[in-house]
């Protein structure tokens, strides 16, 4: 019997053991697909950056970072208004849309595993893949038209509708990745679940709910459909939240539309500013929170100091 | 078998003179607990009986319930949708099953440590054993700086991390992590401590630290213990039940259960014949 099964066994090494030469092949032509998808992916990335950089770079001055915009088609003036309107809108509406977002995703992490749980999410991804000219005319309906004016905090509500169903799926997934060990843990230390909940399971997910939190900054930083429904643009600084606003996108979208090279030229150079800005938040964001926990840098000596 | 007792000749002779408990004596009492997963029984009807300040074992081949029972102690089912418990589980009288008890108030007197050194990620050791305390409210550093330092010399840890309490409690050793845990359960005063195969994932000289504070925390404790190494079981406890697919099959003082098992089943697993 057991030279039957040796026999056996060897053979079975002759039927995978062959061929190495071409599973070779195959791995090198897949590592090739790969590579190769991956530079497909980049060439667009790269030459979009570079093409707006090459454009825009020579646009770029103190006057045109900080100055209202100026006649048209004269080239002067700048785009102030717009980097404070995007700054600002940003704001608020992560103000609105990040703390209902990380609700949500915690509802659906923690207690969503039964019909309504579903239903939820179902809604929410839906409501992820809505066209964003949609919600802005919902903001425009609701808010615009009762008010009876174009509004910063139409605005804001429209891009919180977009916002906070990703921060909620992000926050979502982030928590169903911590392990269920550390609740476990946490609960037979006699907590409740909630405290479990927001001081240990949080804690461990915080990195991937901040990348969820700065897509959807990107993303609604880029929106300019939804704004021309609500804040309509304007060339002056904030005057009120109760009034129109001027932001990146919506200026960026004037600009190229007009037909002058200067306008242009200033178009590709609000391009880059918001594309930094974005950038800039990101980076900001990450650095902050990063360094939080090692308590090093002053704003987190301020910041966290309550935590010894 | 006999090898393994007369190596513990100690732990032999201080199990001797604790007489049969009484049933004032026990902490906790598991009357006729099942529990069902998705309808299909797990544990069937097991009735035990835990004497305070003594160490239980339960034992057993993989998949027979022991982790599944112990969990019922301190209600840790209620997280498993699926999971559904029958029976009384009292501790000090009172059924910690009953509609009007809170499980919260049972976790904070059952401590639990878990087979995987599980200390929470982004805490430093300090954070971690402070954790149970601060998240319930104490605030008091100074007290809080008490317990902690109690509890990890309890744990048998103290000197091993005592110059660096702030480091991340992930980045210690294994059986290091392991005490740190134990040290966690013990620092919000738990009158019970539910082990889950504490030491399966150390090395033999981190279980062999991990048993040395089992023996000192029972002077204190009642402790309960899963653990799938015989010796060990011989080694901590002074009562084991033997456990086979979801029943209890024997119960009694660990030297007894060794030596001469009344089942037939239970003389074949401590004699290593299946498992």
């Amino acid at each position: 019997m057991m030279s039957s099964s040796n026999q056996k066994r060897a053979e079975y090494r002759t039927l995978f053991k062959q061929n190495v030469k071409g599973r070779l092949v195959v791995d090198k032509i897949v590592m090739g697909v790969v590579f190769g998808c991956v530079v497909v992916a980049l060439v667009p990335l790269g030459s979009i950056l570079l093409e707006v950089f090459k454009n825009g770079i020579s646009a770029l001055s103190i006057e045109f970072l900080t100055q209202t915009p100026g006649a048209i088609g004269s080239g002067e003036g700048g785009i102030g208004p717009a980097i404070q309107g995007s700054l600002i809108i940003i704001g608020m509406s992560s103000l609105i849309g990040v703390p209902i977002g990380i609700m949500s995703g915690i509802f659906l992490a923690e207690f969503g595993d039964n019909r309504l749980g579903r239903t939820i999410r179902f809604f929410n991804d839906v409501f992820m893949e809505f066209p964003s000219i949609i919600l802005g005319i919902f903001a425009f309906l609701t808010i615009v038209l009762i008010l009876g004016h174009f509004t910063l905090w139409a605005g804001a509500f429209a891009l919180s509708l977009i916002m906070f169903p990703i921060v909620a799926r992000t926050t979502e997934e982030s928590l169903k990745l911590v392990p269920l060990t550390y609740r476990e843990a946490g609960l037979a230390l006699g907590l409740k679940k909630w405290v479990v909940t927001f001081r240990i399971v949080i804690s461990a997910a915080k990195s991937g709910m901040l990348t969820g939190i700065l897509l959807a900054v990107a993303r609604i930083g880029g929106e300019t459909a939804p704004l021309i429904m609500t804040v309509l643009g304007s060339s002056q600084f904030f005057s009120g939240f109760d009034a129109p606003m001027d932001a990146l996108p919506l200026r960026i979208w004037r600009l190229s539309l007009l037909p002058y090279d200067s306008a242009q030229m200033q178009g590709w150079g609000a391009a880059v500013v918001l594309i930094v800005m974005i950038l800039a938040i990101n980076i900001g964001v990450r650095y902050y929170f990063s360094t939080k926990g090692k308590r090093s840098g002053l704003v987190s000596k301020i910041i966290g100091g309550k935590r010894k | 078998m006999t090898t393994v007792f007369d190596t513990k000749q100690d732990n032999m002779n201080t199990g001797l003179e604790k007489t049969l408990p009484d049933e004032k004596n026990y902490k906790m009492i598991a009357e006729n607990v099942s529990v069902y997963y998705d309808g299909i029984q797990s544990i069937k009807n097991v009735t035990m009986k835990f004497r305070e300040r003594s160490v239980t074992s339960l034992i057993g081949p993989s998949g027979c319930g022991k982790t599944t029972f112990l969990r019922c102690l301190n209600r840790m089912h209620d997280m498993t949708k699926n999971a559904r418990v029958e029976g009384r589980i009292l501790l000090d009288g009172q059924d910690l099953y009953s509609k009007d008890v809170d499980p919260i108030y049972h976790r904070r007197k059952v401590g639990m440590v878990f087979q995987k050194p599980n200390p929470f990620p982004t805490m430093s050791i300090y954070d971690n054993v402070a954790a149970g305390l601060r998240l319930n409210g104490l605030r008091d550093k100074k007290i809080l700086d008490e317990i902690v330092e109690d509890s990890l010399r309890m744990a048998y840890i103290w000197d091993e991390v005592k110059g660096n309490l702030k480091k991340p409690a992930m980045e210690l050793s294994g059986g290091q992590q392991q005490r740190v845990c134990i040290a966690r359960a013990l620092a919000i005063q738990p009158e019970v401590l539910l082990m889950d195969e504490p030491a399966s994932a150390l090395d033999p000289i981190a279980t062999q630290k991990i048993e040395e504070t089992i023996t000192e925390l029972a002077k204190e404790f009642t402790i309960i213990i899963v653990t799938h190494n015989m010796q060990q079981a011989v080694r901590v406890s002074d009562y084991t039940g033997f456990m086979y697919l979801g029943d209890l099959i024997e119960f009694d003082e660990t030297r007894n259960l060794f030596t001469q098992p009344k089942n037939e089943l239970t003389a074949k697993y401590v004699k290593g014949q299946f498992g």
